[in-house]
C-alpha cells in the first residue's frame, strides 16, 4: 500500500556486506535530496508484488551526511513475512520503490556526557548513523559489538577504521561474550547507553543495568523483529461497517491499508504508540506484541496496536 | 507540614517522596533542614548494606535547634557530612559527583529553593532530573529570580517580593525552571509605577 506522503525511490546499488546481509541504496525519483534525518532514524519500505502487500521498518544505515540517498542494511531472515526476502530476491538495481520520510524513536541524547552503544549482529544497523554522527561532533562514546566472527561481520573493517580505540568487537561464536557487569557498573555519571540486537542481548542488558541502580531515563533500546505471524481472523470497522480479513502473515495494519483505509501508524514496530485503536469487542483473545501498552492497558483490552498485535479468535471490532 | 498544592503547570516538578532504588552501589543523600526527618525515615528502612553504601550531607537551616544532625551522625557513623550552609554542602556535593559512576543515586530533601539547586547541580554532571530521588520537607518557600536583573532571591514566602538585588517589586509566578532550580519573579508594576497591590503570605 503506497501512502499519500510516500518519497518514490529508485533503487541505485545493492552490494553484499556479509553473508546473507545486503545493502540498498535508494535515490528520489524526482532528483534532489531526500529529506534530513539523525542518526537512529528508520523508514518503512512498501514491498511486494502488488503495489506493496506488506510495509517493513529498516533503519537507515548511511551517514546522515549523505544528502543524496538513503541506505539501508538487511539480514535475509528464514522467518520473514517475506519483506527480506523480496529484498534480496525480487529488487533490482534500477528499480522503484516507495519509502516513508524518515522516523526517529531511537535518537542520540544530547545531554549525555557520554555514549556506550551495545550491538549485537545486525543490530548494529543504527550504530552505523549513529557513530558517524557522534564522532563527526566530537562526543565521547565507545562502541561495543558481538558478533559471529567466522564470516565477513557487517561493517567490521569501516567501524574499525573510523573508531578506532572507541570500537570493541566480541565474536559470539568463539565465546566471547560482553561482560556486562563490569562493562556498566564502572561507567562515569551522565553515561547514556544504547542496545540493539537479539532480544536476549536487549533483556540481559537492560536487567543488567537496572540492577545496578541505572535510571531507566538512561536506557535506550530498539527492539527490530517482525511482527509475528497468526492464524488469520476478521476485523470489523464500527463507523464504516466495514469487514477486513487480516491473513496469517499480514499485520491487522497492513490489511486495513489494503482494504483502502488509512490508520494512523507511525514506527511499524510497536514502539511509538501512534497506531492504537479502541478496541469495542473482540471474540476470542487479544494477542498484544507491542512494547507500548501497560500491563494493565494491555488487561483491559480497550485498544489495540494495529501494527503488531492481533486477535486469536474469530472477530475484533474496532471503534475507526 | 505544609505540603505543595497541585499545579496546573506541567514544568512544575512533582517530588514523590524518598525510597532507596535497589541494586545502586552507592547512594548519595543532600539533605536540608528538615528533610533530617525524610532521611531518618529512609535510613531507618536501610539494611547495614545499604548503609554501608550510603553518604549522606546535611545542612540544618532553620531546624538547627532540632538536633537532627546527632541523630543522623549516629545512624551513619563517618558518613554523615553536615555543612554550615546550602552552598558549602552543594560544594562537596559537586565533588562527590564528579567522582560517581552511573551505580550512583542521588536523593535530596529539604525546602523547594534546596531541592531546586541540587537537582539543578545533578544535572550539570548529566544527571535526568526525573532520576533525581526527591521529598519535600519544610516550609513552601520558594527560590526566586528576577527576569528583569537575573538575581536569585530565596525563602520568597509571599505572593509579591521587592528583588533584593535590583529593588523592582516581582509577582512571583508558578513558572519554574529546572535549570535554574527557580522560580520565574516578574515586575507587579509596570502599567502603573508604584501601584503594587499587598503582598499576601502565599507560600508559607
Amino acid at each position: 500500500m503506497i501512502h499519500a506522503h510516500d518519497i518514490r525511490v529508485r533503487v541505485t546499488a545493492i552490494e553484499d556486506v556479509a553473508a546473507r546481509t545486503k545493502r540498498f541504496r535508494f535515490e528520489p525519483v524526482d532528483g534532489g535530496s531526500p529529506p534530513l534525518f539523525a542518526g537512529g532514524a528508520h523508514i518503512t519500505v512498501a514491498l511486494g508484488d502488488d503495489d506493496g502487500a506488506i510495509r517493513n521498518p529498516y533503519t537507515l544505515s548511511g551517514s546522515p551526511q549523505d544528502r543524496g540517498g538513503y541506505e539501508i542494511t538487511v539480514l535475509r531472515t528464514t522467518d520473514s513475512r517475506g519483506g527480506s526476502a523480496f529484498l534480496h530476491e525480487q529488487v533490482r538495481v534500477g528499480q522503484e520503490l516507495s519509502i516513508s520520510a524518515p522516523i526517529n524513536l531511537f535518537p542520540i541524547n544530547f545531554l549525555a556526557r557520554r555514549h556506550l552503544l551495545i550491538a549485537g549482529g545486525i543490530g548494529i544497523t543504527p550504530f552505523l548513523s549513529m557513530t558517524e554522527q557522534l564522532a563527526d561532533l566530537g562526543q565521547n562514546f565507545e562502541l561495543h559489538y558481538a558478533m559471529t566472527c567466522s564470516g565477513a561481520a557487517p561493517y567490521e573493517a569501516q567501524l574499525r577504521s573510523r573508531l578506532g580505540r572507541r570500537f570493541h568487537r566480541y565474536c559470539s561464536d568463539r565465546g566471547e561474550r560482553i561482560d556486562l557487569e563490569t562493562l556498566l557498573a564502572g561507567q562515569p555519571l551522565g553515561t547514556h547507553l544504547y542496545v540493539c540486537g537479539p532480544e536476549r542481548l536487549i533483556d540481559a542488558t537492560i536487567a543488567m543495568a537496572t540492577s545496578l541502580g541505572w535510571p531507566s531515563e538512561n536506557i535506550h533500546f530498539e527492539r527490530f523483529a517482525g511482527p509475528p505471524p497468526g492464524d488469520p481472523f476478521t476485523v470489523r470497522l464500527a463507523k464504516s461497517g466495514q469487514t477486513v480479513t487480516v491473513g496469517q502473515h499480514q499485520t491487522l495494519l497492513e490489511a486495513l491499508e489494503r482494504a483502502g483505509v488509512e490508520p494512523p501508524s507511525l514506527c511499524r514496530g510497536g514502539a511509538c504508540g501512534q497506531c492504537e485503536l479502541p478496541v469495542l469487542s473482540a471474540e476470542g483473545e487479544l494477542l498484544h506484541y507491542d512494547h507500548f501498552l501497560s500491563e494493565e492497558a494491555r488487561a483491559a483490552g480497550h485498544s489495540i496496536m494495529t501494527c503488531v498485535s492481533r486477535l486469536k479468535g474469530r472477530e475484533l471490532v474496532l471503534d475507526f | 507540614m505544609p505540603t505543595i498544592p497541585p499545579s496546573p503547570y506541567k514544568s512544575r516538578p512533582v517530588y514523590t517522596g524518598l525510597s532507596w532504588v535497589a541494586g545502586a552501589r552507592r547512594h548519595l543523600i543532600a539533605a536540608e533542614g528538615e528533610g533530617a526527618l525524610a532521611a531518618l525515615d529512609l535510613l531507618a528502612a536501610a539494611d547495614a548494606d545499604i548503609k554501608s553504601r550510603t553518604t549522606l550531607l546535611y545542612t540544618p537551616g532553620g531546624s538547627k535547634p532540632q538536633g537532627h544532625g546527632a541523630k543522623l551522625a549516629a545512624l551513619l557513623p563517618g558518613e554523615a557530612h553536615e555543612f554550615p550552609s546550602i552552598e558549602t554542602l552543594l560544594f562537596r556535593l559537586n565533588v562527590e559527583l564528579t567522582r560517581a559512576n552511573m551505580s550512583t543515586r542521588l536523593y535530596t530533601t529539604g525546602t523547594e529553593g534546596f531541592l531546586g539547586r541540587v537537582v539543578a547541580l545533578a544535572q550539570s554532571h548529566g544527571i535526568n532530573p526525573m532520576s533525581v530521588v526527591t521529598e519535600h520537607r519544610g516550609s513552601l518557600a520558594r527560590r526566586v529570580q528576577c527576569v528583569h536583573c537575573k538575581g536569585f532571591i530565596e525563602g520568597v514566602t509571599t505572593s509579591i517580593v521587592p528583588c533584593s538585588h535590583c529593588g523592582i517589586s516581582l509577582f512571583v509566578r508558578d513558572h519554574y525552571s529546572r535549570r535554574l532550580g527557580a522560580f520565574q519573579g516578574v515586575i507587579v508594576d509596570a502599567e502603573v509605577p508604584g501601584d503594587v497591590p499587598a503582598a499576601e503570605e502565599a507560600y508559607p
